[in-house]
Order: structure tokens, then sequence, then C-alpha cells
């Protein structure tokens, strides 16, 4: 009998949230935007795996926690094309995709050194202006960042 | 428009820029008035300028107003370090209406949602000037009887001037065909260009004007600067080309205005300051009109 097997690279959870198709470059920055990095769940990611889509993906896999979607929606300017799992007893009970949202405080820098928000404490504020390669226009100085610039807080 | 900040030109939509301009044209015929007494305007200039800040004070002056402030950071307790936000959160409490000029890029915005009053944006960093924009609206409506389907050439520094970005977008609501003239390394950005490209709108880019100058209804002449060139031969080479003299106006419409925001260096030459169309110093003026034009109708003395 001829079976495919199918070997994850990045071993299955049991109940939690596993993040698919992230930019590998980004995976860091999704990390760090979730503030995974002061987990005390357990997480297993992998990096730069082969992906149709994306070229090079990354996949991150954090048991026993559910986001909500205002938590996940930050991750969409680093990985806009991520998709979530929300796992149960090693079963995908639901999918979810990020959206972009049309504006937000916080999360990113504007690329603007002369900005007020980055000589004093003023929260960044941006206005979405591109969702697919996704560009910001800063609230204060009217700036584009894009996101090759995006650095994020 | 009353109690709301000027912030961006785009804060005001074209029947709003309109109405400042038609007020602005009242206030000139009648500029000595008393409709501000009892009020008081604070300017806060956290860096030098004299042009806005004097035509700002002879504004309020000139209506019966009072003006606090200062002129110079120096002089403000921002060398003690105190935040921006602090200065705006006092400073509201003394005034009725905020004029600031800023060095940082969208501090003006910031200032205007810590204030209890509303904020004139003077000019932020390299972002917006929108009372220069809309006195160069009414030199332009009031020389030539209209702000539709207009010639518009803009010379020197497209790449950093601030005043030409705000007309640019100001202007594209009228139907304006954009004539760009700059040397190579100060050309205007792609993004202004791509904002036409999307609005419809003509523009031609050029390194001299010897040619098309007899298609300009309005000329607007701005500095360049030798520090915004990476090569000072380069500079040299072209400065000259960015001259504009008595001689080189004598096939131009009978209709022409030259306009510059001042400042000028040598990018005017002085033999132009008697030809008729030469505007620029009768368009300081304006700016008195039209600064008391946005001072009452924020203020809502008049609407």
């Amino acid at each position: 009998m001829d079976k495919e097997i199918k070997q994850l690279k990045v071993s299955a959870i049991r109940n939690g949230t596993v993040i698919d198709h992230i930019p590998a470059n980004n995976l860091f920055k999704v990390i760090n935007i979730l503030g995974l990095y002061r987990s005390d769940n357990q997480i297993t990611f992998g990096t730069n795996l082969e992906s149709k889509r994306l070229g090079s993906k990354a996949i991150v896999k954090i048991s026993d926690k559910f986001f909500v979607d205002e938590e996940i929606n930050r991750i969409a300017l680093a990985a806009p094309q991520a998709k979530l799992n929300i796992i149960k007893e090693y079963k995908v009970e639901e999918k979810k995709e990020v959206t972009v949202p049309d504006e937000f405080t916080g999360i990113v820098k504007c690329v603007n050194p002369k900005c007020i928000t980055n000589n004093e404490t003023v929260k960044p504020k941006f206005r979405v202006i591109s969702k697919k390669e996704v560009s910001l226009k800063c609230h204060y100085c009217e700036k584009i960042t894009d996101q090759e610039h995006m650095v994020f807080i | 428009m009353e109690n709301k900040s000027l912030i961006s030109i785009n804060d005001y939509s074209k029947e709003e820029i309109l109405h400042v301009l038609d007020l602005a044209g009242e206030f000139e015929q009648n500029p000595t008035q008393t409709i501000l007494s009892g009020k008081v305007i604070a300017t806060l200039f956290f860096e030098p300028s004299t042009r806005t800040r004097l035509s700002f004070e002879s504004a309020v002056n000139r209506l019966g107003g009072k003006i606090i402030g200062f002129s110079d950071s120096a002089s403000s307790s921002a060398t003690k370090g105190e935040s921006l936000k602090d200065t705006i959160k006092t400073v509201s409490n003394y005034s009725d209406l905020i004029v600031m000029r800023h060095p940082l890029e969208g501090s003006a915005r910031y200032a205007s949602e810590v204030a209890m009053v509303p904020v004139v944006n003077a000019g932020d960093g390299a972002n917006q000037h929108p009372t220069q924009t809309l006195l160069d609206l009414y030199s332009i409506k009031k020389t030539q009887k209209t702000l539709e389907n207009l010639n518009i050439f803009i010379v020197g520094d497209l790449k950093y001037g601030r005043t030409v970005h705000s007309l640019l977008m100001a202007m594209a609501r009228f139907n304006a065909t954009f004539y760009f003239v700059s040397p190579k390394e100060l050309r205007i950005p792609q993004e202004y260009k791509l904002f036409l490209d999307q609005h419809g709108l003509k523009y031609y880019e050029m390194t001299d004007f010897k040619d098309t100058i007899s298609e300009a209804d309005i000329m607007y002449v701005t500095r360049v600067q030798k520090e915004r060139f990476s090569d000072p031969i380069e500079y040299e080479k072209t400065k000259n080309a960015y001259v504009l003299r008595n001689k080189m106006l004598e096939n131009t419409k009978s209709n022409l205005k030259i306009l510059h925001p001042l400042p000028r260096v040598n990018e005017i030459n002085t033999d132009v300051d008697d030809n008729e169309k030469a505007y620029y110093f009768t368009q300081a003026l304006n700016g008195v009109y039209t600064r008391q034009s946005i001072l009452s109708l924020i203020l809502g003395l008049k609407n």
C-alpha cells in the first residue's frame, strides 16, 4: 500500500494555537509583537520551512494559549497572510485568518526620526493606506512607513 | 470650523477653503476692527520665524486681540526639559487659541489633541504650514479671479519645500496643471506625482522654464538651498538656471503673477521687483487678511 507519509517539522500540540504562514524573516517580530518571549507556555517553532506561497515560512505552536482577535490582529502587520489553527485534543477546532486593521495605535515606530512620536512620549498612531503590502501613514507627521522600514515596539 | 484646530490643509474641504478666502477678502476691505477684543492668542514659536509670527501678531493686533507667547524656544521652559504636552496644557489655561511653530513633525497635531483650546499650525518641521497655503491660494484667487484650471509653475526646491507640497495638494482640488521646474536632485517626490496621477491631473517636469514660461498663470518660486545638494559643484552649475530675471518675463501672459513664500535670497533678481507681475510682497500682506479670517472663523466670531 502506497501511503504518503506526512512528517511534521514541528511536533503537534495537544491544545493551543498554531500560527502558520509567517514570512520566515518576520518570525521574531511576530514573537515580539505577541510578547511570547515572556510567556510560560510551551512554545515550539520552526523557521525557513518550505512554503509554496511564501518561499520560506515560519510556524509557531503555543500550547494552552488561545488569543483574542485583537491580540492576533496585531501580527497582521508583520505577517498579513498568517493563518491560525485553534487546536483541541490534537484536532483543528477552528481556523482563523488575521485582518489588517484600518488604523491602530502603538505596535510600530514611525519611520521619520523627526516625528513627534520619536521625540516625546507620544504613542505612534497610524492609518493603514495599503493592506496587501502593508503601508502606514503616520497620524501625526503624515509620513509613510512601509513594510521594509517597520520597526516593532 | 468653529473650535476646530487647523493643522493640515487637508483638514479643510474645498468649500471651507473658499469660505476662508471670501472672508479674507472682507478683512482686506476692513482690516482694522475690534472683534478680537478680550481675546488672548498665544503664539508659541519653538523655532524662530520672522514673517509668520509677525503676520499672525499683526492680524491679532489689528482686530483688537492680545498676544502672549515666545519667539524662540530658548525663552520657553522647553529648555528646562518641559514636555510639549505640559507646555500646551499650561498655555491652554492662559489663552483662547494657540498658534504654534515647532521643529518636530506631527507636533501640531499632537498639541491639538492635548490642548483645551484650538491650535493653528504655523509650521511643524518639514510637514505642514496650512496658513501659508491659504494665503497663497488667496493671492492666486485674487490675481487670477479664479482658482480653477490654472497653469501653475513651481520652481526651485520641489523635494523638501513644504509650501510646495501643501500648495500642490490644495491646487489639485481646482483642476490645476502643474509645471515642476527644478534641478534633478530636487525633483518633486514620487508620492506627489502618484497623487496627481490618481486625481487625473496633468503635470510636466523640466529642468528649466525658458521654453514654457509663456504658458504660466502663476509662477511660484522657492529657494534652492546649497545644503540640499550632495555635490557642491552641481549646485554651482545649476544655481543660475533658477534665478528669475526681469527680461525673462518679456513674452509672458499678461495675467502672470510671481509668487514666493519669502525669504528670498537670490532666486528672484531684484530687477523683477518693479515689474507689475511681481506679487510676493503683496502676497505677504495677504497673509495678514488670511490669518484674520482663519482666527475669527475658529473663534466663532465670524461665520
